[in-house]
């Protein structure tokens, strides 16, 4: 028989968390501190809209780029939040989640040959998609010493002829670094300069802790050469929901639209009336969890602090990356004993990325008993290592 | 500070201040005033526990009871008010808007009691025109803490 799979895809290796799920998923009474996504319910208003637009039959497709209603919602979110206009007729797509605005985006402006600078560590869809997309994915290893922040000069030196899109994941997965208003400012310039166009990720921007978060949409002139992606599972708690968005230019829509209605045809249009709700009602909701959030991230570094572990502080989405380096084991050993040892299941850094060999993900999407007894085995677990050597 | 404060212990009346003072980034020294400031102030009133004691065997009734009454000149409803809640077997008297005007609730041991209590203490007060008594079968929710769910975590161990 002929061989019936697509090169392409065979030779895109499985994401690196997968491996790590298999190991945990077999030891029953392990705690985890691995999960991507927040330990609330989503807001009892927001699933009761859900619910409500059941019983009154809106069981139907919504037009193939959204609900009129949710894309004027979005525009309404960003012009609060940033200050940037969109318009909801041209300029959105209500997508599958945050990952199919990342899809479809990369397939609606990439060429054969194409180049796509993806700064990692960064979560783990970039690459796969670039590479489905026909291009080639060229890897920027950010560093620990700048806060694993996107620096001017590393951009600059990553950028050929061949450069189309720039991909800026922050607030960031895994690492929790941001970008604030001057990092931004100075990376803007070279974007510019050199004639790219950025994919901004900011699916994590309601969660930061410092100032309030700053899109790259907001600063002059990137309006223009941006599709923001965002969404609804992060801020307001609606990962099962699987709904995001992306705005940008309209000639960039107007295709993203074209993949969608072929491949998608429309997003969930339950999930698209709830999100309604949550955008109309949820501030609220998002500030009482980033209180707890921040609770939680203040809690975890002053543990490293008193266990002597190193770590700088991240300031956005619900991760913090400690450096295990002192321990001369690389992430995946660290993870794997500390795992089998201890009961404590983390993500090695490098799921994200080679530049995150030496670090660890630690989530604190969980209640701070969970991660208080987390932290006591992790003490243990490291005081055990320094002993050995 | 003080909004995060109330809201922490208000949720949490056994943590201690050194944890507050990780959890809110400030110094311990800061929390402890700021405490002993919000108990002066009468902000923090009491540190109880929420108990559900339909798990035990020990017999409880709650009754709400709804009490109309005549105010007094000059005093409002609060002299009436206060010959009520000085009762010791009295939780919780509110001043409502509406239907009636004071809300009593009532806890005992026994119906009989409750029945007793409204008989004998309250229906015979001057200003007492009229009381509706009603017991409470089953608390769901109580303190925003939902009695009868258990949290699970119920996402993937590992996720992206």
């Amino acid at each position: 028989m002929r061989n019936p799979l697509s090169d392409t895809i065979v030779n895109i290796k499985p994401s690196g968390i997968r491996k790590f799920f298999d190991i945990v998923s077999e030891m029953k009474d392990a705690i985890s501190l691995g999960v991507g996504e927040p330990d609330f319910d989503t807001p009892w208003h927001i699933r009761d809209e859900g619910i409500y637009s059941l019983e009154k039959g809106r069981t139907f497709y919504t037009s193939n780029s959204g609900l009129k209603d949710l894309k004027v919602e979005i525009c309404n979110y960003m012009k609060r939040s940033q200050n940037v206009d969109y318009n909801p007729d041209t300029d959105v797509i209500v997508t599958v989640g945050g990952s199919e605005a990342i899809d479809i985006g990369f397939r609606a402006m990439l060429n054969p040959g194409d180049e796509v600078l993806i700064p990692q560590p960064s979560y783990v869809s970039y690459e796969p998609c670039a590479i489905l997309a026909g291009a080639k994915p060229v890897i920027i290893n950010l560093k620990a010493e700048n806060e694993f922040r996107l620096t001017a000069e590393e951009l600059e030196a990553a950028i050929t002829d061949k450069t189309k899109i720039l991909v800026l994941p922050f607030p960031n997965n895994p690492t929790g670094s941001i970008m604030e208003k001057e990092d931004l400012e100075k990376i803007v310039k070279v974007i510019i300069e050199k004639d790219i166009f950025v994919m901004s990720d900011e699916i994590y921007a309601e969660l930061t802790y410092k100032d309030k978060h700053v899109s790259i949409t907001s600063i002059p002139g990137m309006k223009e050469r941006t599709i923001l992606i965002n969404g609804f599972s992060k801020a307001y708690a609606m990962t099962g929901w699987r709904l995001g968005y992306a705005c940008g230019p309209k000639e960039i829509i107007q295709q993203m639209t074209k993949i969608h209605q072929y491949a998608i045809m429309c997003a969930p249009t339950t999930s698209q009336y709830a999100a309604v709700e949550a955008l109309k009602n949820g501030d609220d909701d998002i500030k009482e969890m980033r209180t707890a959030y921040n609770q939680r991230r203040r809690f975890l570094m002053n543990a490293f602090k008193e266990m002597g572990l190193e770590c700088f502080e991240p300031y956005g989405a619900f991760y913090v990356f400690p450096c295990i380096k002192e321990f001369g084991m690389t992430s995946e050993e660290f993870a794997t004993r500390f795992l089998k040892e201890e009961k404590v299941a983390t993500v090695p850094g490098t799921a994200f990325g080679d530049s995150g060999e030496g670090f660890l993900r630690i989530s604190y999407a969980y209640s701070l008993e969970t991660l208080k007894i987390a932290m006591d085995k992790l003490s243990k677990f490291i005081t055990r290592l320094r002993e050995e050597k | 500070m003080r909004e995060e404060l109330l809201a922490i212990v208000e949720k949490n009346s056994r943590i201690d201040t050194k944890e507050l003072a990780v959890l809110l980034g400030v110094e311990e020294i800061d929390i402890i005033n700021e405490l002993a400031k919000l108990q002066d102030e009468g902000i923090i009133c009491g540190f109880h526990t929420l108990i559900n004691w339909e798990k035990t065997n020990i017999e409880k009734v709650m009754a709400l009871i709804e009490v109309k009454v005549t105010p007094q000149r000059g005093q409002g409803f609060d002299n009436i008010a206060e010959r009520i809640y000085k009762y010791p077997e009295v939780r919780a008297v509110y001043l409502i808007s509406g239907g009636f005007d004071l809300l009593v609730i009532l806890e005992e041991k026994t119906l009989k009691e409750i029945a007793n209590f409204v008989s004998d203490k309250l229906s015979p007060l001057d200003s007492v025109l009229s009381t509706a008594t009603h017991f409470i079968l089953k608390k769901y929710k109580d303190y925003g803490i939902m009695l009868s769910e258990k949290y699970e975590d119920k996402r993937e161990v590992i996720t992206p």
